[in-house]
């Protein structure tokens, strides 16, 4: 029951002498939305389409007891994933699209799929090259949503999305799609847009998995604390993982500090998962 | 079983322009040019009275004897094939290039990203993609060429009735319209067989390119073949350079076109004599399809392509946007 849905041991993946993956462990347990972020180029969509059995890839890979090297037929009829936005082929029309995926997936619903529709502007005879970007994307998450798959993977859905498409799109995932019984990963850069809506993070640094916790974990071991005036030397004393300046106020951000030690050093609340990731994503770029 | 009749049905759907509606624009352009020549001819006759060798075209029926008549049906035969022919002629071009972009455009539009997020194997998609060029879309175009041949007849079924023959007896009587039409219902799975190679290639650098694949497609065997004249090669095999250019870089390249069998099997238009038109029509029979089933360089051909089309299957499992 509790096995994990993805279980990766020493992934590693090479491009061109580069690793973008390299030897990658984590897994990603039942029932949770897990968000893998990470700066542009640090494997992310690697991950994913190593996943997906998409790529080959060395090391251990376990996707719902499969390994998708060799069992990608079998895996995709319980994996879904909506790589970007624009991968719907241009000629397809709504009605075409819902009768071909009906025909093809044993457990697509054309039922739910229609009362989705039904709630957008979206017609059967409408064809997505007639379709603004948003609509592309509504159309394509009505046809995911209507396939009980076990896991959903999302790359950046919502790239190039004005914010209420964007808004929108997370709203209906969590309140029509996820149940416990589903798991969906999601990596994308608008962090503050699906951090209330992750249960896991996993930062992936360098082909590395940086961090991985669940939101929970991330509350008791991350503390940011507005540092009061003159106390700054103590504060660094600790070891902040970063720190920065407010209104001429310093923030400090720790990692396992006990909560208690650090109310005296100022006011102390829980970091947003923007900031984390800024703070240990330091020194990407350089 | 259901995925393959709904991948047919998607790759109908994507390419209807190529698979319906090129063979009907080709047979309709041929028939409206017909008609006007048709018109034109009746107005020019109009104006010097109507004879054919003396004779006023009502006489003709009777005056006419068993081997007029005979040479009569062969010619309309020969007419009604030519008219079919020309949606074949869409059909090959239609093909050609349907084959060239069947795994290539799903990369270049990133769509191949959506395909590959259903359950639906690369054997299947693969499968249904070589059936759609070798069967689906002649299928179609032998349809519409049954349709144009005939249409083709009407029109000088009206031109008598205009002069008050009766085309039962000079069209109808004399030709054999449904002959015609099974020889090119019969020729279409010989058509597929034959079209194998040049489908398995061209299928086989679509999923390969990653960009230009018309190029690769024709520079690959044409550069072959210029190395091959160049070094003398095929001295090593007891045959010359033409062998190559007939046997490898032709058939990797034409065989999608409508009864280039014909020209393949008889080495040629040169050895066939042609008389008259009987000569010709029994070169384009049910015979010939027949002959070219008979010939193992068809079957060494299809197995050439359907090893192609494996090899594209296999290509495409690691085959993403990039």
């Amino acid at each position: 029951m509790n096995a994990p849905v993805i279980s990766a041991r020493g992934l590693r993946k090479r491009y061109k002498g580069q690793d973008a993956l390299a030897g990658t462990d984590f897994d990603i347990p039942r029932g949770r939305i897990v968000g893998l972020i990470g700066p542009n180029g640090a494997g992310k969509t690697t991950a994913l389409k190593a996943m997906l059995g998409l790529i080959p890839f060395e090391g251990q890979l376990s996707v719902l007891g499969l390994d998708p090297r060799t069992q990608r037929d079998a895996l995709m009829r319980d994996v879904c994933f909506i790589a970007d936005v624009a991968v719907l082929p241009r000629w397809i029309s709504v009605g075409q699209a819902i009768d071909f995926v009906e025909g093809v997936h044993p457990k697509f619903d054309r039922r739910k799929c229609q009362a989705y529709l039904a709630k957008t502007k979206l017609t059967p005879k409408m064809k997505v090259k007639q379709m603004s970007k948003g609509m592309i994307v509504q159309m394509h998450l009505a046809l995911v949503m209507s396939i009980d798959a076990k896991l959903l993977v999302l790359d950046e859905p919502t790239l190039g999305l004005d914010i209420i498409y964007r808004k929108q799109f997370y709203q209906d995932l969590l309140e029509q799609y996820f149940d416990e019984e589903k798991t969906i990963l999601i990596t994308t850069h608008q962090v503050e847009e699906v951090e209330h809506i992750l249960s896991d993070l996993l930062f992936i640094r360098d082909g590395r998995i940086s961090l991985a916790a669940s939101m929970e974990d991330v509350g008791e071991r991350f503390s940011e604390v507005m540092v009061a005036p003159g106390l700054i030397e103590q504060a660094r004393a600790l070891k902040p993982l970063d720190e920065r300046q407010v209104f001429g106020k310093f923030v400090c951000l720790f990692d396992g500090v006990p909560r208690a030690q650090l109310q005296e050093l100022g006011e102390v609340r829980t970091p947003g998962v923007a900031d984390l990731f800024v703070a240990t994503m330091k020194g990407t770029y350089q | 079983m259901s995925t393959i009749k709904m991948l047919l049905q998607r790759e109908f759907w994507e390419n209807k322009g190529g698979f319906l509606w090129a063979p009907i624009g080709a047979g309709s352009a041929f028939l409206a040019l017909s008609f006007m020549g048709a018109i034109a001819g009746e107005v020019l006759g109009r104006k010097s009275g109507v004879f054919v060798n003396g004779v006023n075209i009502s006489g003709i029926a009777e005056k006419a004897g068993d081997q007029e008549i005979q040479q009569l049906g062969a010619g309309l035969d020969l007419a009604m094939l030519m008219a079919a022919g020309w949606p074949m002629i869409a059909l090959g071009f239609v093909v050609f290039f349907y084959c060239l972009s069947s795994l290539y455009d799903e990369r270049k539009d990133r769509s191949v990203l959506f395909w590959k997020s259903l359950p639906i194997s690369d054997t299947a998609t693969v499968i249904s993609k070589a059936l759609s060029a070798t069967l689906v879309a002649p299928l179609i175009s032998g349809g519409v060429a049954i349709l144009v041949g005939f249409a083709f007849l009407l029109i000088p079924s009206f031109w008598l009735v205009l002069h008050g023959a009766n085309p039962w007896t000079l069209v109808f009587g004399p030709a054999s319209p449904t002959q015609v039409a099974g020889t090119i219902l019969l020729g279409i799975p010989v058509y597929a067989l034959w079209a194998l190679p040049t489908v398995g290639w061209l299928m086989l650098i679509s999923v390969w390119a990653k960009s230009k694949p018309f190029l690769w497609a024709v520079l690959i065997p044409v550069f072959a073949g210029i190395f091959v004249s160049w070094f003398d090669i095929m001295m090593a095999f007891d045959l010359d350079s033409t062998w190559f250019w007939k046997n490898i870089v032709a058939r990797t390249l034409t065989s999608v076109f409508p009864s280039t069998d014909l020209i393949f099997l008889h080495d040629g238009f040169d050895r066939i004599e042609i008389n008259g038109p009987e000569d010709l029509r029994s070169l384009l029979s049910w015979q010939s399809s027949l002959n070219t089933l008979a010939s193992l360089h068809t079957w060494i051909g299809a197995t050439a392509g359907l090893a192609m089309i494996a090899l594209a299957t296999r290509l495409r499992r690691w085959r993403d946007d990039n």
